[in-house]
């Protein structure tokens, strides 16, 4: 059992949970994800570490209610419990001084970025952070970012924040610019996709994490599975990152259907 | 216990009475004992009951006469992990079934799994010295799995007495076959053991991957807790080599490590159309509904896909338990394709008898090549190579040859790969040192299982990259004997 030791609301759907986990707070690192299960009949979620805190053994999760499993993860409060966390998992991000990097995100992709953006920082990297949001609430953890980077940039699809256009124009004013060594990239699929063409376009090496459907994590299953490179790989134990250009977004677009009319189900049978 | 102090007990007054009961005719005239099952158009309608349901008392007595105790138990020799056979089946035949599991336990911790998953055809029963007269092989298997229920249903398990604590610590990576086995013998040897299991539940393949219909939770649950009651400490939803590494476990104190990780990498065949919605591992389709609940209908949230027409890739044990799993699920046609001929299936026999009796169609010399999807991007086809065999191949069997140009297409919307499975990369990854095989495996000396790192030994799918659930159980006892050794030098 891991006890919420705080929370709070991003907005109306995301919420930041802080959760005892003291070895895996001990042992991650920039990249890796957790496996979480609500309770006893509760499925198994891939979620991204957004940061942990060694002394006081706990690791930090943001979480979008997209589905019914993760509605009721952000229905809990400080004091209940997850009946289990296990990782850290997958590969940790290269870390490596590359000369300028932009880090983008959109939704709750920003979360798992904030720990990219701090080591690329430490690494002694010119960061640029790239946040995007349809509209000027849903931008999250912008302070941290402009703690830990040399440049936020905000992107609102309605122009109520920042400038108003896609993170893709974000990401192409500052390659019109200045030279980009590095891009990481995290959000949903879509985005991902074309941040990935455009910077294939300027020839900018980019890293993606992926979040596929997963079961165990720890490679037993292959639910997770994508074509990198036109080769199947496992995004638990192979990734999550990857060489974005190398991905096929669209085959992994498909395969994170596989359960929508299961979860459109799970949606009606919660709300009521 | 060395061979030949187990055939010195054979001596025994209580056991040479026994023999004179009932003159060898007589024992070899009793008919081999049928396991009472449930009719396959009941059980493709349950989950979690039993196909074979269990010898009664009268039934396993009787059984127990057909063995003739002779001088040389020749089916000890088919047994990886050397269990007492004439001992426990003498003790059964004089009702005394305390003393006969009593007897298994002194050298198997699982009797109750092996009784129902040992291919015990190829093993103790395929060594019988009655095969040899002609005669069907006494039913071990079915007799190990009466003294073990028996004992469980009675409500009294008694778990082995350990030797004092001899203040040294283990532990062990994966709470499957090979590392329960190796548990249970290096507690009974007096130390300290923890065991670390990267899921939430323990039991690794038996809980995960064997279905209920074949091995019932409570069955392995059963055992587990008498590995509890023994003092050993099962930790869930630790991922050795991610959670702690090698130099935490040093930290910890622990002077030896026992690495039973598993195979559990799925293999996919490579082919078009196999990312699409609808193919799927075996390990992922048995872990959503065995492990996760999915699809059973009580409340848990974890999905699976169903399908009308489905088609499971493989002819071994798992293809096998996909398939049945499939029916339960509501399929209206399941169909076994695999590249070899009936003869060649390399499950064993009984799991394909009650496959066929469970009306699974087995699609025999056909081989997928292609999946064909649907405007949703889910399968809905699978286009077959048709085979024919040829020559005999390294595994002796005769290897299959596509037939130039001759495919069949088959409706198909849901497909479950059951191909085999590699060795789990997260140790090999994790722990500086070890030597690693071209296949990923863990090399480790043949008798001592111990590893290129002398405090880590392995066994079991990690160092075998598939195979049974007792070979994985001998692995995990020969290391704890020869662990043992060298943390006492």
């Amino acid at each position: 059992m891991n006890k919420i030791v705080s929370k709070k609301m991003f907005s109306e759907k995301v919420a930041c949970i802080e959760v005892e986990a003291p070895l895996i707070a001990r042992s991650r690192k920039a990249g890796h994800f957790v496996i979480v299960r609500l309770d006893e009949k509760g499925e198994r979620i891939p979620l991204t570490i957004a940061d942990a805190d060694i002394e006081k053994g706990t690791i930090t999760l943001v979480v979008q209610a997209v589905g019914a499993s993760s509605a009721r993860i952000n229905s809990l409060e400080v004091g209940d419990s997850f009946a289990d966390v296990v990782g850290p998992l997958g590969h940790a991000t290269e870390i490596e001084k590359y000369g300028t990097v932009v880090c983008c995100g959109g939704g709750v992709g920003v979360a798992p970025l904030l720990p990219i953006v701090k080591a690329m920082h430490e690494a002694g990297n010119r960061v640029i952070v790239v946040l995007a949001a349809r509209t000027k609430d849903l931008i999250i953890l912008e302070e941290e970012m402009r703690a830990n980077s040399d440049e936020v940039i905000i992107m609102t699809d309605d122009g109520s924040y920042g400038q108003k256009g896609l993170v893709t124009e974000g990401v192409e004013s500052v390659i019109n610019r200045e030279k980009v060594d590095k891009c990481v990239c995290i959000g949903p699929t879509i985005m991902m996709k074309f941040v990935s063409l455009l910077t294939k376009k300027y020839e900018v090496p980019t890293i993606v994490s992926l979040n596929t459907i997963m079961v165990d994590g720890t490679g037993m299953c292959g639910a997770c599975r994508v074509t990198v490179g036109g080769k199947t790989k496992f995004v638990c134990v192979d990734g999550p990152e990857f060489d974005a250009h190398e991905v096929n977004f669209d085959e992994m677009m498909s395969r994170m259907r596989a359960y929508k009319a299961e979860e459109t189900e799970a949606m009606a049978a919660l709300a009521k | 216990m060395t061979l030949e102090e187990i055939k010195a007990l054979r001596n025994e007054p209580w056991r040479e009475e026994l023999r004179k009961a009932m003159p060898a005719k007589e024992r070899s005239a009793i008919e081999r004992v049928k396991m009472p099952e449930l009719a396959p158009e009941y059980r493709v309608t349950t989950f979690t009951e039993e196909v074979q349901q269990g010898l009664t008392k009268e039934q396993a007595m009787c059984e127990a006469k057909r063995c003739l105790d002779c001088a040389d138990p020749s089916c000890m020799k088919g047994c990886p992990v050397g269990i007492n056979i004439p001992t426990f089946i003498k003790h059964i035949e004089k009702g005394e079934m305390a003393e006969a599991i009593q007897t298994i336990k002194q050298t198997s911790s699982l009797p109750a799994v092996c009784g129902r998953v040992c291919p015990q055809e190829k093993q103790c029963e395929g060594n019988c010295i009655k095969l040899k007269m002609n005669q069907k092989a006494v039913a071990i298997g079915y007799l190990e799995r009466f003294a073990a229920d028996y004992e469980r249903e009675s409500g009294n398990m008694k778990a082995p007495a350990c030797a004092p604590k001899n203040g040294k610590k283990v532990c062990v990576v994966g709470s499957g076959p090979s590392g329960l086995a190796f548990a249970a013998d290096m507690i009974k040897l007096g130390y300290d053991v923890t065991v670390y299991e990267a899921l939430h539940e323990i039991g690794g393949v038996l809980k995960y991957g064997i279905p209920e219909f074949r091995l019932p939770n409570n069955v392995v649950e059963a055992e587990i807790n008498t590995l509890r009651e023994m003092g050993v400490n099962f930790q869930p939803d630790v991922i050795v080599g991610k959670t702690i590494s090698y130099e935490q476990i040093h930290e910890m104190g622990f002077d030896g490590v026992f690495v039973g990780s598993g195979a559990g990498l799925p293999r996919f065949m490579n082919i078009p159309g196999e990312n699409l919605i609808g193919v799927m591992s075996s390990n992922e389709y048995l872990t959503r509904i065995n492990l996760m609940g999915a699809g059973r209908g009580q409340g848990f949230d974890t999905p699976v896909l169903k399908g009308k027409n489905v088609v499971v890739c493989g002819g071994g044990n798992t293809a096998m338990d996909s398939a049945r799993t499939a029916k339960r699920m509501g399929a209206e046609t399941v169909t076994l394709v695999y590249r070899r001929g009936l003869d060649e299936l390399p499950a064993r026999a009984e799991e394909v008898h009650h496959a066929m009796e469970e009306g699974i169609d087995f699609h025999v010399l056909h081989n997928p090549i292609e999946y064909l999807a649907d405007e949703n991007g889910r399968v809905k086809e699978a286009v077959l190579q048709v085979m024919e065999l040829g020559e005999p191949d390294a595994s002796g069997r005769r290897s299959p040859v596509a037939i130039e140009g001759k495919t069949e297409t088959i409706p198909a919307d849901l497909v479950v790969v059951a191909i085999g499975v590699s060795p789990n990369p997260i140790i090999p990854e994790a722990f500086k040192g070890l030597e690693i095989s071209r296949k990923g495996t863990i090399v480790v000396g043949e008798e001592t299982m111990q590893s290129a790192l002398s405090d880590v030994f392995a066994g079991g799918d990690i160092v075998r990259g598939g195979a049974t659930v007792i070979l994985a159980m001998g692995d995990g006892r020969r290391a704890a004997a020869n662990m043992h050794e060298y943390l006492q030098k």
